[in-house]
């Protein structure tokens, strides 16, 4: 999939104007514009503390902002009057260490918010998450806990539970970052899956290799601001800015 | 077919059990036999075993101590439940977030420092002598004032366990779930609440154990339980049988969950500890 412009006569999925956002002096995000088309694959790179999570964590509203706006499929949601939990349940987050319900099975973990927040009957919500459990080889473990998981077994099922509600986005916040070496593979197969059925997606990621073969466009973060932001091809190709080529000479030593 | 080393391993782990299992039978009945001869042969004994171990008097008393005793199982079963749900308010009004609720807020907190400060029995004194005296409700029994005092007092503890529990969730559970899109109370109904009282369980079931007791002072208030019912007993023998009589009834009312509660923490600590030696 080819990065597009946004397209005139729908606003893109996610647009960023200028958001800020710092805790106590240290300023995290320092005025951030971004906007993802429809079907987009965004990779968010950068050292840790560049304020890949943060931003994350920002248009999901799970963190306050200080400065901006956030438009969803130009609403702005970064009105305070808005229903956050609404704007939530359009949006899918993964995050790093899976944050599974322990005390809820699989299946029960996917279905929760079709259930409690999308109204879905029960039955109908688990013959979706079946299915889609049973798409990725996880059908065996429905019903099983998330303890009886492997790591990657557990993310899988976790990104799962992010997109049984269909999310407008999915956010994926270094989905790979806590797992050991030989379970990354079966997680980034799942998400490059996801990017080839038209998911947009924005995730935050030290996987080089992984966002130079799925993202559409690359943004490189650095001390919350965006350094460089290009189509994935040309920014590991030929990075402009020599702050994204030293940060790659590190990653890709080849490059 | 193990190999002859894992054999020998075995062999010689089965020798040691045995010893073990001699030296601990043995070390019991010297220690039972001091302590027997101690107190047999201290100068008092026959005077102490016949104001307190009088058989006559126990199998004389026995009925009327159970009679009692049956009281103070209803009080405890209703209190506890009331305990549970007043508590668990108590420690849900303590997370609520938002100005609105300031004031609840601050009256929770305050009414837990307080009941945990004031001696239950004086909870007991104040509630079964003074509520009644407003004359707002009709006559009650001084079992259902020894009730409403039990549930003030010991939903205090309980509800500051219950927010030890609710605290001890890791947050990100609470973020995954309102990243979900579910409002704070359904994380808090449905994520939070059920983690937390799995984490507090037996810290519940050990403040059970002292509620078990302490419903013996609802005899205080005239209430005819199995303390009360002993204390009867013994002013009509002349003999303290009928105290030790009820204080066995109370040790064997308790003993189940004692030894339940005992199990279920060190499941816990097995599970935790799966597959370690030390």
């Amino acid at each position: 999939m080819n990065a597009s412009p946004a397209g005139l006569e729908t606003p893109p999925v996610l647009r960023l104007r200028g958001i800020r956002r710092a805790f106590g002096d240290h300023e995290v995000l320092r005025g951030i514009d971004l906007d993802v088309a429809a079907h987009e694959v965004v990779a968010l790179v950068g050292a840790s503390g560049s304020g890949k999570s943060t931003l994350l964590r920002t248009v999901n509203l799970l963190e306050r902002i200080d400065d901006g706006v956030i438009l969803l499929a130009g609403e702005d949601v970064s009105d305070p009057r808005t229903d956050a939990d609404r704007v939530r349940g359009r949006i899918g987050v993964v995050f790093q260490a899976y944050n599974l319900f322990p005390h809820l099975s699989v299946l029960d973990n996917v279905t929760l918010a079709s259930r409690l927040v999308h109204r879905i009957p029960r039955a109908e919500a688990e013959r979706r998450a079946l299915g889609l459990l049973g798409s990725i080889g996880l059908g065996d473990f429905a019903r099983s806990f998330p303890d009886r998981l492997s790591g990657g077994q557990q993310q899988r099922a976790a990104i799962v539970r992010a997109i049984a509600t269909d999310p407008e986005l999915l956010l994926l916040d270094e989905v790979t970052s806590a797992l050991d070496p030989e379970l990354v593979g079966e997680v980034l197969e799942l998400v490059r899956a996801l990017a080839a059925r038209g998911t947009t997606i924005v995730m935050a990621t030290h996987e080089m290799a992984f966002a130079r073969d799925v993202a559409d466009r690359v943004v490189f973060l650095d001390a919350g601001r965006i350094i460089e932001d290009a189509p994935a091809r040309e920014f590991f190709a030929a990075p402009r800015e020599a702050r994204s080529r030293e940060f790659l000479s590190r990653f890709l030593p080849e490059a | 077919m193990p190999s002859d080393v894992e054999l020998g391993r075995r062999a010689f782990r089965r020798r040691q059990t045995r010893r073990s299992v001699l030296v601990s039978a043995l070390s019991t009945l010297v220690l039972a036999a001091l302590l027997a001869v101690a107190l047999i042969g201290s100068p008092g004994w026959a005077r102490v075993q016949q104001t307190f171990f009088d058989p006559e008097v126990a199998v004389a008393a026995l009925p009327r101590v159970l009679q009692g005793l049956w009281l103070n199982v209803q009080v405890l079963v209703v209190a506890s439940v009331g305990v549970l749900l007043f508590a668990l308010l108590l420690a849900t009004i303590r997370t609520l977030r938002g100005p609105v609720f300031f004031p609840l807020r601050a009256l929770a907190a305050g009414y837990t420092d307080l009941f945990r400060g004031v001696p239950l029995i004086i909870v007991l004194y104040l509630v079964g002598y003074g509520i009644p005296g407003l004359d707002f409700f009709g006559r009650m029994p001084a079992a259902f004032w020894g009730t409403i005092a039990l549930i003030l007092t010991y939903s205090a503890y309980v509800s500051e366990v219950f927010r030890a529990g609710i605290e001890a969730v890791h947050p990100s559970q609470r973020l995954a779930a309102r990243s979900l899109g579910l409002s704070h109370g359904q994380a808090m109904r449905r994520v939070v609440l059920p983690q937390a009282m799995r984490k507090v369980t037996p810290a519940l079931m050990n403040d059970f154990v002292a509620m078990q007791k302490d419903v013996g002072l609802i005899s205080v208030l005239g209430a005819v339980d199995a303390v009360r019912a002993a204390q009867i007993e013994t002013s009509h023998f002349f003999n303290f049988t009928p105290y030790v009589v009820a204080g066995l009834l109370f040790v064997l009312l308790a003993w189940p969950m004692i030894r339940l509660t005992d199990w279920l923490s060190a499941r816990t600590r097995a599970r935790e500890q799966a597959g370690s030696l030390v």
